[in-house]
């Protein structure tokens, strides 16, 4: 889609944020792979900082004290360790809180009626197998306006699947994408939610392993990785 | 800081005399809380005024401005200063938080500001002004008087008034995709004429 010889042209913009969400992540995947780019990013970075020098402004005084009384409240992170993968567990903690705009409702406290039917009559579905299975274990989330979302995961049948009730689309040209933390490797995509407000969906890969469930909203056609912190996060409740 | 002529090392960080913001950078990601002071004193009328600027909100550009400090605050330790100098990275952070404000309250209700209104001086500016006409805002003003106007508008709009680049082009009447262009044009122009090396 985007050529090098166009991105080259964005480097300005990028250093002054003036590119939309989209263009950034696009942007960024290009400058991973494009020293000169990098460069010229730094150097630009560094001429726009001079121009904060033309707006500066004594912040009132009490401003000071509440960064000072914030700062005692937040653990500075540890240095990056760049011989090894990055713990995947630590940096799923840290998105945690970022999704905010979610209240913890309780594990199984919801009570499901939608209907989970595939259309065939073949026996239970996977779906129904998760749910119905002895061992399942369910994290309910409730959000904003009265959406909701259920991850059940069973071991013994190594899957999870999630029931949403009255989903808000996600925005123009996104989509939900489902993730679940495995240890050792981080978020691995578990597929991406069909845009319907009353959903059952089982996740893409094993369950069984995994500590966590997400979901988050990415460009249309889902990404790797998350790109964006997530909206929810259903805790499987496993130590460490 | 009245000495005029050929300066051989870049100017100090701080102004005059100011502290070394990377040693104290160091130290605030080892959660030395002094050091980290010393850094907000050093640097806060910049993010602070940048804040402001993006923003306009007073109150919420104090707000930017402490969530800002505390994300400086809280990946101090991540630094890498083969990618940019510790002014430079300090306030990326503070202009991304802005803009995020910014663009996220929009999408909820465009902001009514027009161009002309975003150009007018205000009061802050008086003082900022008045309080420190170093040598350095002076070659930086310079500098931007250097540019064609459609640059100049162009960076100003996209750093100082936190737009993209294609709310740029419509506010400047260009094609979609220039405006890009020319922000970058006037970015260069800058760093040459300033003499700013990565």
């Amino acid at each position: 889609m985007t050529s090098p010889h166009e991105f080259h042209a964005m480097t300005g913009a990028y250093a002054v944020d003036a590119l939309d969400e989209l263009e950034r992540a696009a942007f960024e995947r290009h400058l991973a792979d494009c020293p000169d780019c990098r460069a010229e990013v730094a150097g630009l970075r560094e001429t726009a900082a001079l121009l904060a020098e033309t707006v500066a402004t004594e912040p009132p005084a009490a401003l000071r004290d509440r960064v000072l009384t914030g700062i005692g409240t937040v653990r500075p992170l540890p240095p990056e360790v760049r011989s090894t993968t990055r713990p995947p567990h630590r940096r799923l903690r840290l998105l945690a809180a970022a999704a905010a705009a979610v209240v913890l409702a309780g594990a199984g406290a919801a009570v499901w009626q939608q209907p989970w039917e595939d259309g065939t009559t073949q026996g239970p579905t996977v779906a129904q197998q998760v749910l119905d299975a002895p061992d399942a274990q369910s994290t309910s989330l409730d959000f904003q306006g009265g959406a909701s979302a259920t991850v059940t995961h069973s071991d013994s049948l190594d899957k999870a699947v999630i029931v949403t009730s009255k989903m808000p689309p996600p925005p123009e040209g996104k989509v939900y994408q489902l993730w679940l933390d495995q240890p050792g490797e981080g978020m691995v995509s578990a597929g991406l939610m069909p845009v319907e407000r009353d959903q059952t969906v089982v996740l893409d890969g094993a369950a069984g392993t995994a500590t966590a469930a997400g979901i988050t909203v990415e460009p249309e056609g889902g990404s790797p990785e998350p790109t964006t912190d997530p909206i929810a996060l259903f805790d499987f409740g496993r130590s460490g | 800081m009245n000495h005029i002529g050929p300066v051989a090392a870049p100017p100090p960080e701080g102004g005059a005399a100011g502290p070394d913001l990377g040693e104290l950078l160091r130290r605030a990601g080892r959660a030395d809380e002094a050091a980290f002071a010393r850094l907000y004193d050093a640097t806060a009328a910049r993010v602070f005024g940048l804040a402001l600027r993006v923003v306009r909100d007073p109150t919420q550009a104090e707000e930017v401005t402490q969530e800002a400090y505390l994300e400086i605050w809280r990946t101090a330790s991540r630094y890498e200063p083969e990618r940019g100098s510790p002014i430079g990275w300090l306030l990326m952070i503070a202009h991304r938080t802005a803009v995020d404000r910014v663009r996220s309250a929009e999408a909820a209700s465009r902001r009514d500001t027009t161009y002309h209104q975003q150009n007018q001086p205000v009061d802050h500016d008086a003082t900022a002004e008045a309080a420190q006409t170093s040598l350095e805002v002076r070659r930086v003003r310079g500098a931007m008087a250097a540019l064609t106007e459609v640059q100049r508008e162009a960076v100003g709009l996209a750093f100082l008034g936190g737009y993209t680049h294609t709310e740029v082009a419509t506010m400047l009447d260009l094609p979609v995709g220039t405006a890009k262009t020319r922000i970058r044009d006037g970015l260069i122009r800058l760093r040459d004429a300033l003499g700013v090396h990565s």
